[in-house]
Protein backbone atom coordinates (compact mmCIF):
# COMPACT_ATOMS: atom_id res chain seq x y z
CA UNK A 1 0.00 0.00 0.00
CA UNK A 2 1.49 3.13 -0.82
CA UNK A 3 -0.23 6.74 -0.59
CA UNK A 4 0.85 10.11 -1.75
CA UNK A 5 3.48 11.44 0.05
CA UNK A 6 3.55 14.70 2.28
CA UNK A 7 5.55 17.52 -0.12
CA UNK A 8 8.17 18.37 3.09
CA UNK A 9 8.99 15.00 2.64
CA UNK A 10 10.02 15.39 -1.00
CA UNK A 11 12.09 17.96 -0.36
CA UNK A 12 15.43 16.36 0.37
CA UNK A 13 14.85 13.83 -2.83
CA UNK A 14 13.54 17.17 -5.02
CA UNK A 15 16.42 19.43 -4.06
CA UNK A 16 18.91 16.57 -4.95
CA UNK A 17 17.71 16.09 -8.20
CA UNK A 18 17.33 19.90 -8.92
CA UNK A 19 21.08 19.71 -8.10
CA UNK A 20 21.63 17.25 -10.68
CA UNK A 21 19.35 19.02 -13.38
CA UNK A 22 19.92 22.66 -12.67
CA UNK A 23 16.63 23.54 -11.99
CA UNK A 24 15.58 24.99 -15.70
CA UNK A 25 12.18 25.24 -17.22
CA UNK A 26 13.84 26.37 -20.39
CA UNK A 27 12.29 25.27 -23.39
CA UNK A 28 13.58 21.99 -24.59
CA UNK A 29 15.69 21.12 -21.50
CA UNK A 30 14.98 17.30 -20.49
CA UNK A 31 16.42 15.37 -17.51
CA UNK A 32 17.19 11.62 -18.03
CA UNK A 33 17.20 9.16 -15.09
CA UNK A 34 19.79 6.28 -16.62
CA UNK A 35 20.84 3.52 -14.93
CA UNK A 36 24.69 2.96 -13.83
CA UNK A 37 25.56 0.99 -16.78
CA UNK A 38 24.80 4.15 -19.42
CA UNK A 39 26.49 6.54 -17.60
CA UNK A 40 29.06 6.77 -20.20
CA UNK A 41 27.23 6.24 -23.43
CA UNK A 42 24.31 8.64 -21.99
CA UNK A 43 26.45 11.24 -22.51
CA UNK A 44 27.35 10.58 -25.98
CA UNK A 45 23.58 10.08 -26.89
CA UNK A 46 23.15 13.20 -25.21
CA UNK A 47 25.40 15.56 -26.84
CA UNK A 48 24.51 13.70 -30.25
CA UNK A 49 21.01 14.47 -29.59
CA UNK A 50 21.90 17.66 -29.11
CA UNK A 51 23.35 18.20 -32.05
CA UNK A 52 20.46 16.99 -33.59
CA UNK A 53 18.17 18.90 -32.06
CA UNK A 54 19.39 22.56 -31.73
CA UNK A 55 18.30 24.28 -29.03
CA UNK A 56 17.64 21.16 -26.86
CA UNK A 57 19.49 20.45 -24.16
CA UNK A 58 19.97 16.85 -22.35
CA UNK A 59 20.80 17.13 -18.40
CA UNK A 60 21.71 12.98 -16.68
CA UNK A 61 20.89 12.24 -13.48
CA UNK A 62 22.88 8.49 -13.27
CA UNK A 63 22.29 6.30 -10.50
CA UNK A 64 21.46 2.29 -9.85
CA UNK A 65 17.88 1.51 -11.68
CA UNK A 66 16.16 0.96 -8.14
CA UNK A 67 17.28 4.16 -7.00
CA UNK A 68 16.19 6.16 -10.27
CA UNK A 69 12.81 3.81 -9.24
CA UNK A 70 12.54 5.34 -5.44
CA UNK A 71 13.67 8.99 -6.60
CA UNK A 72 10.99 9.10 -9.79
CA UNK A 73 8.49 7.78 -7.24
CA UNK A 74 9.02 10.16 -4.24
CA UNK A 75 8.79 12.59 -7.04
CA UNK A 76 11.60 13.69 -8.67
CA UNK A 77 11.55 15.75 -12.11
CA UNK A 78 12.72 13.13 -14.39
CA UNK A 79 10.97 13.36 -18.19
CA UNK A 80 12.71 10.22 -19.21
CA UNK A 81 13.56 6.68 -17.68
CA UNK A 82 16.25 4.30 -18.95
CA UNK A 83 16.76 1.52 -16.39
CA UNK A 84 19.03 -1.28 -17.10
CA UNK A 85 15.97 -3.73 -16.76
CA UNK A 86 11.99 -3.89 -17.87
CA UNK A 87 11.40 -4.77 -14.54
CA UNK A 88 11.76 -1.19 -13.47
CA UNK A 89 10.17 0.07 -15.85
CA UNK A 90 7.00 -2.32 -15.35
CA UNK A 91 6.38 -1.28 -11.56
CA UNK A 92 6.41 2.13 -12.65
CA UNK A 93 4.32 1.89 -15.30
CA UNK A 94 1.49 0.08 -12.78
CA UNK A 95 1.30 2.38 -10.88
CA UNK A 96 0.86 5.19 -13.56
CA UNK A 97 4.14 7.01 -13.76
CA UNK A 98 4.70 6.47 -17.15
CA UNK A 99 3.19 7.35 -19.97
CA UNK A 100 3.37 5.20 -23.23
CA UNK A 101 4.71 1.86 -23.39
CA UNK A 102 8.29 1.45 -22.87
CA UNK A 103 10.74 0.39 -25.60
CA UNK A 104 13.50 -1.64 -25.57
CA UNK A 105 16.83 0.43 -27.12
CA UNK A 106 19.82 -1.34 -26.23
CA UNK A 107 21.09 -4.81 -24.79
CA UNK A 108 24.10 -5.87 -22.93
CA UNK A 109 25.35 -9.31 -21.64
CA UNK A 110 27.68 -10.44 -18.08
CA UNK A 111 30.71 -10.27 -17.99
CA UNK A 112 33.60 -11.14 -15.16
CA UNK A 113 35.68 -8.21 -14.23
CA UNK A 114 38.98 -8.77 -12.86
CA UNK A 115 42.16 -6.60 -11.84
CA UNK A 116 44.58 -6.85 -15.04
CA UNK A 117 47.20 -9.43 -15.13
CA UNK A 118 47.52 -12.95 -14.07
CA UNK A 119 45.33 -13.22 -11.01
CA UNK A 120 42.93 -16.13 -9.92
CA UNK A 121 40.20 -15.85 -12.12
CA UNK A 122 40.89 -16.72 -15.51
CA UNK A 123 37.63 -18.69 -16.27
CA UNK A 124 33.75 -18.44 -14.97
CA UNK A 125 34.63 -21.44 -13.25
CA UNK A 126 37.09 -20.03 -11.60
CA UNK A 127 34.62 -17.56 -9.61
CA UNK A 128 34.24 -20.72 -6.92
CA UNK A 129 37.80 -20.76 -5.76
CA UNK A 130 37.67 -20.96 -1.79
CA UNK A 131 38.81 -17.65 -0.89
CA UNK A 132 38.49 -15.44 -3.63
CA UNK A 133 37.10 -12.18 -3.02
CA UNK A 134 34.36 -11.43 -5.23
CA UNK A 135 31.81 -8.72 -5.37
CA UNK A 136 28.60 -8.14 -7.00
CA UNK A 137 26.04 -5.22 -7.18
CA UNK A 138 23.43 -5.76 -4.41
CA UNK A 139 20.25 -8.03 -5.17
CA UNK A 140 18.10 -5.13 -5.92
CA UNK A 141 19.77 -3.40 -8.52
CA UNK A 142 19.60 -5.00 -12.03
CA UNK A 143 23.02 -6.47 -12.28
CA UNK A 144 23.16 -7.96 -9.22
CA UNK A 145 19.67 -9.92 -9.98
CA UNK A 146 21.20 -10.77 -13.36
CA UNK A 147 24.28 -12.06 -11.83
CA UNK A 148 22.66 -13.89 -9.68
CA UNK A 149 20.01 -15.68 -12.05
CA UNK A 150 23.64 -16.72 -14.02
CA UNK A 151 24.78 -18.36 -11.23
CA UNK A 152 21.77 -20.17 -10.96
CA UNK A 153 21.63 -21.39 -14.27
CA UNK A 154 24.87 -21.96 -13.78
CA UNK A 155 23.83 -24.64 -11.20
CA UNK A 156 20.75 -25.71 -13.27
CA UNK A 157 23.12 -26.36 -16.05
CA UNK A 158 25.40 -29.03 -13.92
CA UNK A 159 28.67 -27.92 -16.28
CA UNK A 160 30.62 -26.45 -13.31
CA UNK A 161 29.51 -29.41 -10.93
CA UNK A 162 27.18 -29.37 -8.22
CA UNK A 163 26.91 -26.64 -5.14
CA UNK A 164 28.44 -24.30 -7.54
CA UNK A 165 26.67 -21.45 -6.81
CA UNK A 166 26.63 -21.87 -3.50
CA UNK A 167 30.28 -21.94 -3.53
CA UNK A 168 30.80 -18.56 -5.69
CA UNK A 169 27.90 -16.65 -3.13
CA UNK A 170 29.90 -17.81 -0.33
CA UNK A 171 32.65 -15.97 -1.90
CA UNK A 172 30.84 -12.13 -1.91
CA UNK A 173 32.48 -10.16 0.20
CA UNK A 174 30.23 -6.90 -0.83
CA UNK A 175 27.33 -6.30 -2.43
CA UNK A 176 27.70 -2.94 -3.86
CA UNK A 177 25.17 -0.35 -4.31
CA UNK A 178 25.67 -0.14 -8.16
CA UNK A 179 27.24 -2.31 -10.74
CA UNK A 180 29.77 0.55 -11.12
CA UNK A 181 30.86 1.03 -7.39
CA UNK A 182 31.25 -3.22 -7.95
CA UNK A 183 33.87 -2.23 -10.67
CA UNK A 184 35.29 0.32 -8.71
CA UNK A 185 36.08 -2.32 -5.97
CA UNK A 186 38.08 -4.39 -8.90
CA UNK A 187 39.97 -1.24 -10.14
CA UNK A 188 40.92 -0.89 -7.07
CA UNK A 189 42.52 -4.30 -6.75
CA UNK A 190 40.44 -5.45 -3.73
CA UNK A 191 38.21 -7.66 -4.96
CA UNK A 192 39.33 -10.62 -7.12
CA UNK A 193 36.86 -10.84 -9.44
CA UNK A 194 33.10 -8.71 -9.92
CA UNK A 195 30.09 -9.58 -12.26
CA UNK A 196 29.51 -6.63 -14.31
CA UNK A 197 28.05 -5.91 -17.93
CA UNK A 198 30.12 -6.27 -20.95
CA UNK A 199 29.99 -2.37 -21.65
CA UNK A 200 31.68 -1.29 -18.03
CA UNK A 201 34.79 -2.06 -19.59
CA UNK A 202 36.11 -0.28 -22.72
CA UNK A 203 38.09 -1.90 -24.69
CA UNK A 204 41.72 -1.26 -24.08
CA UNK A 205 41.48 -0.75 -20.29
CA UNK A 206 44.52 -1.08 -18.57
CA UNK A 207 43.46 -2.26 -15.57
CA UNK A 208 40.32 -4.32 -15.65
CA UNK A 209 40.25 -7.51 -18.03
CA UNK A 210 36.85 -8.54 -18.63
CA UNK A 211 36.36 -12.71 -18.52
CA UNK A 212 33.57 -14.61 -20.18
CA UNK A 213 30.55 -15.50 -18.69
CA UNK A 214 29.49 -18.74 -20.84
CA UNK A 215 26.52 -18.08 -23.52
CA UNK A 216 24.72 -20.87 -22.09
CA UNK A 217 24.89 -19.17 -18.91
CA UNK A 218 24.67 -15.74 -19.97
CA UNK A 219 21.82 -13.29 -19.10
CA UNK A 220 20.54 -10.75 -21.65
CA UNK A 221 19.96 -7.04 -20.35
CA UNK A 222 17.66 -5.23 -21.78
CA UNK A 223 17.47 -1.47 -21.71
CA UNK A 224 14.20 0.41 -22.03
CA UNK A 225 13.29 4.27 -22.38
CA UNK A 226 9.98 5.79 -20.95
CA UNK A 227 9.01 8.84 -20.86
CA UNK A 228 7.43 10.39 -17.71
CA UNK A 229 3.48 10.92 -17.59
CA UNK A 230 4.58 14.29 -15.44
CA UNK A 231 7.05 15.22 -17.91
CA UNK A 232 7.42 19.30 -18.78
CA UNK A 233 8.42 18.41 -22.28
CA UNK A 234 6.35 15.65 -23.52
CA UNK A 235 7.82 16.84 -27.29
CA UNK A 236 11.79 16.59 -26.77
CA UNK A 237 11.33 13.72 -24.33
CA UNK A 238 9.41 11.85 -27.08
CA UNK A 239 12.19 12.79 -29.55
CA UNK A 240 15.05 11.27 -27.19
CA UNK A 241 13.26 8.33 -26.92
CA UNK A 242 12.87 8.19 -30.77
CA UNK A 243 16.43 9.10 -31.32
CA UNK A 244 17.57 6.03 -29.10
CA UNK A 245 16.18 3.68 -31.54
CA UNK A 246 16.99 6.12 -34.34
CA UNK A 247 20.05 4.62 -36.50
CA UNK A 248 22.43 7.65 -34.96
CA UNK A 249 21.54 6.48 -31.61
CA UNK A 250 21.96 3.06 -32.17
CA UNK A 251 24.69 3.58 -34.15
CA UNK A 252 26.54 5.15 -31.00
CA UNK A 253 25.34 2.58 -28.63
CA UNK A 254 26.82 -0.14 -30.83
CA UNK A 255 30.02 1.56 -30.88
CA UNK A 256 29.98 1.63 -26.61
CA UNK A 257 29.75 -2.09 -26.76
CA UNK A 258 25.47 -2.47 -26.70
CA UNK A 259 23.39 -4.96 -28.51
CA UNK A 260 21.08 -3.52 -30.87
CA UNK A 261 17.27 -3.53 -29.74
CA UNK A 262 15.97 -6.32 -32.01
CA UNK A 263 19.41 -8.57 -31.52
CA UNK A 264 18.97 -11.65 -29.05
CA UNK B 1 11.34 55.73 25.16
CA UNK B 2 8.50 54.37 23.28
CA UNK B 3 10.14 54.24 20.14
CA UNK B 4 12.89 51.96 21.65
CA UNK B 5 10.59 49.90 23.14
CA UNK B 6 8.75 49.32 19.63
CA UNK B 7 12.54 48.43 18.08
CA UNK B 8 12.88 46.19 21.47
CA UNK B 9 9.76 44.34 20.77
CA UNK B 10 10.21 44.09 17.13
CA UNK B 11 13.74 42.50 17.69
CA UNK B 12 12.43 39.98 20.02
CA UNK B 13 9.66 39.05 17.94
CA UNK B 14 12.39 38.64 14.45
CA UNK B 15 14.94 36.54 17.09
CA UNK B 16 11.63 34.25 18.09
CA UNK B 17 10.62 33.52 14.62
CA UNK B 18 13.91 32.68 13.82
CA UNK B 19 14.15 30.56 16.55
CA UNK B 20 10.63 28.74 15.37
CA UNK B 21 12.30 28.56 12.02
CA UNK B 22 14.75 26.79 13.56
CA UNK B 23 13.21 24.20 15.36
CA UNK B 24 10.34 23.75 12.42
CA UNK B 25 13.29 23.01 10.49
CA UNK B 26 14.94 20.35 12.43
CA UNK B 27 11.27 18.43 13.82
CA UNK B 28 9.89 18.70 10.32
CA UNK B 29 11.90 15.51 8.66
CA UNK B 30 12.04 13.54 12.01
CA UNK B 31 7.85 14.29 11.91
CA UNK B 32 8.19 13.14 8.56
CA UNK B 33 10.05 9.90 9.17
CA UNK B 34 7.60 9.11 12.02
CA UNK B 35 4.53 10.05 10.03
CA UNK B 36 5.81 7.64 6.97
CA UNK B 37 6.80 4.61 9.55
CA UNK B 38 3.30 4.71 10.82
CA UNK B 39 1.65 4.21 7.42
CA UNK B 40 3.79 1.74 5.88
CA UNK B 41 2.71 -1.78 6.25
CA UNK B 42 6.21 -3.19 6.22
CA UNK B 43 7.55 -0.88 9.06
CA UNK B 44 7.65 -3.57 11.94
CA UNK B 45 8.82 -6.47 9.58
CA UNK B 46 11.43 -4.32 8.68
CA UNK B 47 12.75 -3.13 12.27
CA UNK B 48 12.11 -6.61 13.08
CA UNK B 49 14.31 -8.19 10.56
CA UNK B 50 17.16 -9.84 10.28
CA UNK B 51 19.52 -7.42 8.43
CA UNK B 52 17.98 -4.48 10.82
CA UNK B 53 19.38 -6.70 13.69
CA UNK B 54 22.81 -7.76 12.52
CA UNK B 55 23.37 -4.17 11.08
CA UNK B 56 22.32 -2.54 14.69
CA UNK B 57 24.15 -4.83 16.62
CA UNK B 58 27.09 -4.20 14.00
CA UNK B 59 26.70 -0.41 14.81
CA UNK B 60 26.37 -0.01 18.23
CA UNK B 61 29.35 -2.45 19.26
CA UNK B 62 32.20 -0.54 16.15
CA UNK B 63 31.10 2.75 17.34
CA UNK B 64 31.79 1.94 20.78
CA UNK B 65 34.92 0.21 20.09
CA UNK B 66 35.60 3.37 17.98
CA UNK B 67 35.04 5.59 20.85
CA UNK B 68 37.27 3.43 22.95
CA UNK B 69 39.92 3.99 20.64
CA UNK B 70 39.20 7.82 20.57
CA UNK B 71 39.51 8.20 24.43
CA UNK B 72 42.74 5.77 24.58
CA UNK B 73 44.97 6.85 21.96
CA UNK B 74 43.24 10.73 21.51
CA UNK B 75 43.22 12.02 24.85
CA UNK B 76 46.97 12.13 25.13
CA UNK B 77 47.20 13.80 21.74
CA UNK B 78 44.73 15.92 23.21
CA UNK B 79 46.97 17.09 26.26
CA UNK B 80 49.88 17.33 24.01
CA UNK B 81 48.34 19.30 21.52
CA UNK B 82 47.18 21.57 24.77
CA UNK B 83 50.22 21.63 26.86
CA UNK B 84 53.15 21.27 24.71
CA UNK B 85 55.23 23.71 23.26
CA UNK B 86 56.77 22.57 20.10
CA UNK B 87 57.91 23.95 16.80
CA UNK B 88 55.36 22.82 14.09
CA UNK B 89 52.59 22.43 16.49
CA UNK B 90 49.89 24.53 14.44
CA UNK B 91 50.32 22.18 11.58
CA UNK B 92 49.85 19.29 14.13
CA UNK B 93 46.32 20.83 15.09
CA UNK B 94 45.50 21.93 11.95
CA UNK B 95 46.11 18.03 10.91
CA UNK B 96 44.45 17.03 13.68
CA UNK B 97 41.38 19.01 11.77
CA UNK B 98 41.73 17.76 8.61
CA UNK B 99 39.83 14.59 8.56
CA UNK B 100 36.68 16.76 9.87
CA UNK B 101 36.59 18.83 6.81
CA UNK B 102 37.24 16.32 4.59
CA UNK B 103 34.36 14.57 3.10
CA UNK B 104 34.18 10.53 3.98
CA UNK B 105 34.42 9.49 0.75
CA UNK B 106 38.21 11.05 0.58
CA UNK B 107 38.60 9.39 4.06
CA UNK B 108 37.04 6.27 2.57
CA UNK B 109 39.49 6.36 -0.87
CA UNK B 110 42.94 7.76 1.21
CA UNK B 111 42.35 4.18 3.68
CA UNK B 112 42.34 2.36 0.69
CA UNK B 113 45.34 4.03 -0.39
CA UNK B 114 47.52 3.16 2.56
CA UNK B 115 45.59 -0.27 4.09
CA UNK B 116 43.97 -1.24 0.82
CA UNK B 117 45.63 -4.49 -0.89
CA UNK B 118 47.89 -2.04 -3.17
CA UNK B 119 48.23 0.45 -0.22
CA UNK B 120 51.29 1.62 1.01
CA UNK B 121 51.11 -0.79 3.85
CA UNK B 122 47.77 -3.23 2.80
CA UNK B 123 50.38 -4.44 -0.17
CA UNK B 124 53.46 -5.57 2.23
CA UNK B 125 51.00 -6.70 5.03
CA UNK B 126 48.70 -9.05 2.46
CA UNK B 127 52.26 -10.92 1.34
CA UNK B 128 53.06 -11.05 4.58
CA UNK B 129 50.15 -12.27 6.47
CA UNK B 130 48.26 -13.42 3.84
CA UNK B 131 45.22 -11.31 4.89
CA UNK B 132 43.40 -8.17 3.61
CA UNK B 133 41.77 -5.72 5.97
CA UNK B 134 38.98 -4.67 3.16
CA UNK B 135 35.60 -5.85 3.52
CA UNK B 136 36.39 -6.79 7.24
CA UNK B 137 34.89 -5.73 10.46
CA UNK B 138 37.96 -4.39 11.33
CA UNK B 139 38.13 -1.75 8.20
CA UNK B 140 34.63 -0.68 9.41
CA UNK B 141 36.40 0.44 12.89
CA UNK B 142 39.29 2.19 10.96
CA UNK B 143 36.75 4.15 8.72
CA UNK B 144 35.00 5.55 11.75
CA UNK B 145 38.37 6.07 13.90
CA UNK B 146 39.21 8.48 11.16
CA UNK B 147 36.04 10.10 10.39
CA UNK B 148 35.29 10.05 13.96
CA UNK B 149 37.94 10.45 16.61
CA UNK B 150 39.16 13.74 15.78
CA UNK B 151 36.01 15.12 16.86
CA UNK B 152 36.73 13.80 20.31
CA UNK B 153 40.39 15.44 20.01
CA UNK B 154 39.29 18.42 19.11
CA UNK B 155 36.97 18.74 21.88
CA UNK B 156 39.46 17.22 24.48
CA UNK B 157 41.85 19.42 23.25
CA UNK B 158 39.40 23.02 24.11
CA UNK B 159 38.80 21.15 27.43
CA UNK B 160 42.41 21.00 28.37
CA UNK B 161 43.03 24.41 27.01
CA UNK B 162 41.00 25.47 29.20
CA UNK B 163 42.15 24.36 32.58
CA UNK B 164 44.31 26.25 34.13
CA UNK B 165 47.87 25.66 34.13
CA UNK B 166 48.31 26.47 37.78
CA UNK B 167 46.49 23.98 39.37
CA UNK B 168 49.02 21.31 37.43
CA UNK B 169 52.13 23.80 38.57
CA UNK B 170 50.67 23.43 42.57
CA UNK B 171 49.79 19.77 42.04
CA UNK B 172 53.42 19.16 40.71
CA UNK B 173 54.83 21.21 43.92
CA UNK B 174 52.46 19.15 46.21
CA UNK B 175 54.57 16.09 44.94
CA UNK B 176 51.69 14.56 42.37
CA UNK B 177 53.29 12.76 39.89
CA UNK B 178 52.38 13.49 36.38
CA UNK B 179 49.84 10.94 35.93
CA UNK B 180 47.90 11.47 39.22
CA UNK B 181 47.94 15.06 38.63
CA UNK B 182 46.20 14.08 35.14
CA UNK B 183 44.02 11.83 36.56
CA UNK B 184 42.81 13.75 39.76
CA UNK B 185 43.16 17.48 38.62
CA UNK B 186 43.25 17.96 34.48
CA UNK B 187 40.73 15.41 33.74
CA UNK B 188 38.04 15.95 36.06
CA UNK B 189 38.04 19.27 35.25
CA UNK B 190 37.55 18.64 31.58
CA UNK B 191 35.01 16.58 32.07
CA UNK B 192 32.49 18.12 30.72
CA UNK B 193 34.13 18.86 27.33
CA UNK B 194 35.68 15.19 27.36
CA UNK B 195 31.84 13.60 27.81
CA UNK B 196 31.02 16.34 24.88
CA UNK B 197 34.02 14.87 22.83
CA UNK B 198 32.87 11.14 23.31
CA UNK B 199 28.88 11.54 22.84
CA UNK B 200 30.33 13.28 19.12
CA UNK B 201 32.98 10.85 18.22
CA UNK B 202 29.98 8.26 19.08
CA UNK B 203 27.31 10.00 17.16
CA UNK B 204 29.92 10.58 13.68
CA UNK B 205 30.64 6.78 14.12
CA UNK B 206 27.44 5.42 14.35
CA UNK B 207 26.18 8.29 11.46
CA UNK B 208 29.40 7.02 9.01
CA UNK B 209 28.33 5.92 5.92
CA UNK B 210 30.60 6.68 2.91
CA UNK B 211 34.22 5.81 4.26
CA UNK B 212 32.81 2.54 5.49
CA UNK B 213 31.10 2.06 2.09
CA UNK B 214 34.79 2.44 -0.31
CA UNK B 215 36.64 0.89 2.14
CA UNK B 216 34.82 -1.90 3.99
CA UNK B 217 31.91 -2.93 1.27
CA UNK B 218 28.63 -3.48 2.17
CA UNK B 219 27.91 -7.25 3.45
CA UNK B 220 25.23 -7.99 5.90
CA UNK B 221 26.73 -8.79 9.50
CA UNK B 222 30.23 -7.96 8.27
CA UNK B 223 30.35 -4.86 7.50
CA UNK B 224 26.94 -3.01 7.15
CA UNK B 225 26.14 -0.55 9.61
CA UNK B 226 23.05 0.71 10.09
CA UNK B 227 23.53 3.15 8.02
CA UNK B 228 24.75 1.42 4.80
CA UNK B 229 21.48 -1.56 5.52
CA UNK B 230 19.54 2.00 4.87
CA UNK B 231 21.15 2.77 2.12
CA UNK B 232 20.41 -0.26 0.72
CA UNK B 233 16.89 -0.42 1.45
CA UNK B 234 16.77 2.98 -0.14
CA UNK B 235 18.30 1.60 -3.26
CA UNK B 236 16.00 -1.57 -3.12
CA UNK B 237 13.09 -2.95 -4.39
CA UNK B 238 10.97 -1.85 -1.21
CA UNK B 239 11.60 1.66 -1.76
CA UNK B 240 11.09 4.47 0.92
CA UNK B 241 9.67 2.44 3.19
CA UNK B 242 12.29 0.06 4.43
CA UNK B 243 14.91 3.07 4.71
CA UNK B 244 12.09 4.89 6.77
CA UNK B 245 11.64 2.38 9.14
CA UNK B 246 15.25 1.61 10.01
CA UNK B 247 15.59 5.61 10.17
CA UNK B 248 13.05 5.45 12.80
CA UNK B 249 14.95 2.58 14.38
CA UNK B 250 18.05 3.87 14.53
CA UNK B 251 16.96 7.39 15.67
CA UNK B 252 15.22 5.74 18.75
CA UNK B 253 18.32 3.62 19.95
CA UNK B 254 20.45 6.79 19.59
CA UNK B 255 17.59 8.92 21.40
CA UNK B 256 17.70 6.30 24.45
CA UNK B 257 21.90 6.19 24.21
CA UNK B 258 22.16 9.77 24.55
CA UNK B 259 19.62 10.49 27.07
CA UNK B 260 20.93 7.60 29.39
CA UNK B 261 24.29 8.91 28.40
CA UNK B 262 23.27 12.34 30.05
CA UNK B 263 21.25 10.77 33.02
CA UNK B 264 24.87 8.04 34.17
CA UNK B 265 27.26 11.21 33.23
CA UNK B 266 25.30 14.15 34.95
Amino acid sequence: MRRRLAPWLLAPVAAAAVACSGGGGQEGDITVFAASSLGDVMRDLGAGFERAHPGTHVRLNVASSATLVTQIREGAPADVFTPASPDEAAALSKEGFLSGTPQTFATNHLAVAVPAGKGPVEAFADLAKPGLRLVLAARDVPAGRYAREALRRAEAAGTFGPGFEAAVLSNVRSEEPSVRAALAKVRLGEADAAIVYVTDVPAGDQEVWLVDVPAAVNVRAEYVAAVLRKTANPGTSADFAAYLVSKEGQAILERAGFGRAGTP
Amino acid sequence: MKVRKGADRAGFAAVGLLVVAFAVFFLLPFAGLIDRAAREDGTWDAMTSATARQALWLSLWTSALTVVIAVVAGTPVAYLLSRARFPGRALADALVDLPIVLPPTVAGVALLTAFGRRGLIGEPLEQWTGTAVSFTTAAVVMAQVIVAAPFYVRAARAGFDAVDVQFERVAATLGASRWRTFARVVAPQARSALLGGIVLCWARAMGELGATLIFAGNFRGTTQTMPLAILESFEGAGGLGGAVALSVMLLAVALVFLWLFRLVTR
